[in-house]
């Protein structure tokens, strides 16, 4: 069997769908934190799989530019979640909702 | 296309002159972090205030002398086209300038207020900035990424920055998850964009579509709809609008101000470079989308923002039905539309930049429900008169500039004639009033039985409230300059 290049896109799919609806479904913070961690590898990997299938190597260094956005957006996530969790221990997302109406 | 083998690298010329605003704002951003950080003194709110006016009036005169440039020698784009300098770019580079020197005045009293570090929050706002005029000068769609990323980043923490209320740090926390799920729904737009095209590069991108004829239609259009639900979800345009309200009532006012303004127009300007100018060649696809995104805003903002009893959530609402108003303009897919949205965004961003600053002097602890507004009209008639002024903007009064901007919205999609989305509009303009006036009429009518709220307005919020409002009237009545203006502003692709 010859793993192609489509292979690598569904899987990719995958993991974002994976990501996504964990985002949505779970409560923890920090598991949510992980969920978005899994969309943004799942897009580097179809970036990957595009890269190579298009001989070009731009996919390939847009991958690099992920990363570090990625590691960006945990710092500031989980400065807010201990933000967060130092003032209410033991909170999840169903405890923020102060704000409604 | 490089392949793999024979990539060799080539450093891109540089435009150095054209990269100045966001380097000025960076530079003054970490310079001021580094310096508060390192010294002994302790320095004032009014040294961080003044960093980040400078900085903001040093990017305005250089977007100046750029438009001017630009004009004359037509636009240019640098970094391997991968950063435009054209008119729409320099356009928003003005309006985000202005923007940062309007927040900050506005912060000022709050900041001192509430005690929160000044040096961190006007660096926030600078580096957000910077973002934001990536953004809108992207020629590149990983470009706009980063800079989506930068503004989106900053804002977080922004929101966050009065950790000690429950509200901000829940609001923040809101707007972070929401806010990487749409980048990650935009970034994996772009992977598939750049899977159906090979490029990201937005040049490359329109000049492929235009000649290749088989291609892979599926791919690239769900690109096409992921890179909008990132975008929509930014510009909190129905149906992804539902953070918009507790974001913007958790969030210190002066940052609810600029998110609604800056953050929002920077959203349009990605929107607008991306679908106006890379994809021409589908606008039979993506304008009755935008088309029927708007209708949904338009109703949708109207009339949840009636059924608000606080005066911060009426006005997330009332935002909400503005980005409606924007992608009416879009919708009609020509450069009259995309100048009315130009337009549109110039006026409306001061008008509500103004708004979250009155919000901003009113509220104290105790929330921003309507009740506190009651009775303003006599106790402090100068702030209720320059709210009214406001409020009636975002109504589309006439004399003031809202009614411009709306008129320009609606001429445009009549003139494609797309006379459903056209009275939709005008209906929708009317509910609209009706909230704008409840909170008008609280402030006049309704009789104050307590002794009033006690506030205090500090000369830098004075200014810029006075600066707004007469602003919004001289537009409304000679809004022409400002008319040619945004029509010397529409998106133009160039390589090289």
């Amino acid at each position: 069997m010859i793993v192609t290049t489509s292979w690598y896109l569904v899987l990719g799919a995958l993991l974002f769908i994976i990501g996504g609806v964990g985002l949505l479904v779970r409560r923890n913070p920090l598991i949510m934190l992980m969920c978005v961690e899994l969309m943004l590898n799942g897009i580097n990997l179809s970036f990957v799989a595009f890269s190579t299938a298009l001989g070009d190597i731009g996919g390939q260094t847009v991958v690099f530019f992920v990363l570090v956005v990625a590691a960006a957006e945990v710092v500031v996530g989980l400065g807010l979640i201990v933000a967060i969790l130092r003032r209410a221990p033991g909170s999840t997302a169903d405890d923020l909702s102060v704000l409604k109406g | 296309m490089k392949t793999i083998s024979t990539a060799i690298f080539e450093a891109p010329s540089v435009d150095w002159w054209g990269l100045l605003p966001q380097m000025v704002l960076l530079g003054v951003a970490l310079s001021l972090l580094l310096i508060t950080s390192i010294s002994r003194r302790k320095f004032s709110t009014a040294f961080s205030t003044l960093c980040s006016v400078l900085a903001g009036s040093t990017v305005f005169l250089i977007a100046l002398g750029l438009w001017g440039d630009v004009q004359e020698l037509g636009p240019r784009s640098s970094l391997a086209s991968a950063f435009a300098v054209d008119g729409f770019s320099i356009f928003f580079t003005i309006l985000i300038s202005l923007g940062v020197i309007t927040t900050a005045l506005i912060s000022h009293s709050y900041i001192e207020r509430e005690g929160i570090d000044s040096a961190e929050y006007h660096a926030l706002l600078m580096c957000s900035a910077a973002g934001a005029i990536v953004m809108a000068s992207a020629n590149d769609l990983i470009v706009l990424f980063i800079g989506l990323e930068a503004l989106s980043i900053g804002l977080y923490v922004m929101i966050a920055i009065h950790t000690r209320r429950v509200e901000a740090r829940e609001s923040a926390m809101k707007y972070f998850v929401l806010g990487a799920f749409s980048s990650a729904f935009f970034l994996y737009g772009i992977a598939l964009v750049y899977g159906a095209t090979g490029s990201t590069n937005l040049v490359q991108i329109r000049d492929y579509l235009d000649q290749v004829a088989f291609r892979d239609e599926h791919i690239l259009l769900a690109g096409i709809g992921l890179l909008l639900i990132g975008l929509a979800f930014k510009v909190a345009a129905a149906p992804f609008h539902f953070w918009a309200p507790d974001v913007y009532q958790g969030a210190p006012s002066p940052v609810t101000g600029y998110m609604a303004s800056i953050a929002k127009a920077a959203g349009f300007a990605a929107l607008l470079r991306v679908f106006f100018a890379a994809l021409p060649s589908y606008k039979l696809d993506w304008s009755p989308i935008i088309s029927a995104l708007a209708i949904l805003t338009l109703v949708v903002g109207a009339v949840m923002a009636i059924l608000q009893t606080d005066v911060k959530r009426m006005l997330a609402f009332s935002s909400v039905s503005h980005a409606g108003y924007v992608l009416v303009a879009i919708q009609s897919a020509n450069a009259s539309g995309t100048s009315a949205a130009l337009f549109y965004l110039f006026t409306y961003s001061f008008v509500v930049i103004g708004s979250f600053g009155v919000v901003s002097l009113m509220g104290w602890k105790d929330g921003h429900s309507l009740d506190r507004y009651s009775g303003i009209g006599s106790s402090r008639p100068v702030l209720a008169i320059t709210f009214t002024v406001f409020l009636l903007a975002q109504a589309g009064v006439p004399l003031t500039s809202g009614f411009v901007g709306k008129f320009q919205v609606i001429t445009s999609a009549v003139d494609v004639e797309n006379y459903i989305l056209a009275s939709i509009a005008m209906l929708t303009a009317v509910i609209s009033a009706y909230m704008y006036l409840k909170i008008v009429m609280t402030m006049y009518v309704t009789e104050n039985n307590s002794e009033g709220p006690d506030i205090t307005i500090h000369w830098t919020g004075g200014v810029v409230l006075g600066g707004i409002l007469v602003f919004t009237l001289v537009v409304g009545i000679i809004p022409q300059s400002l008319i040619n203006f945004s029509q010397n502003a529409v998106p133009v692709l160039i390589a090289g």
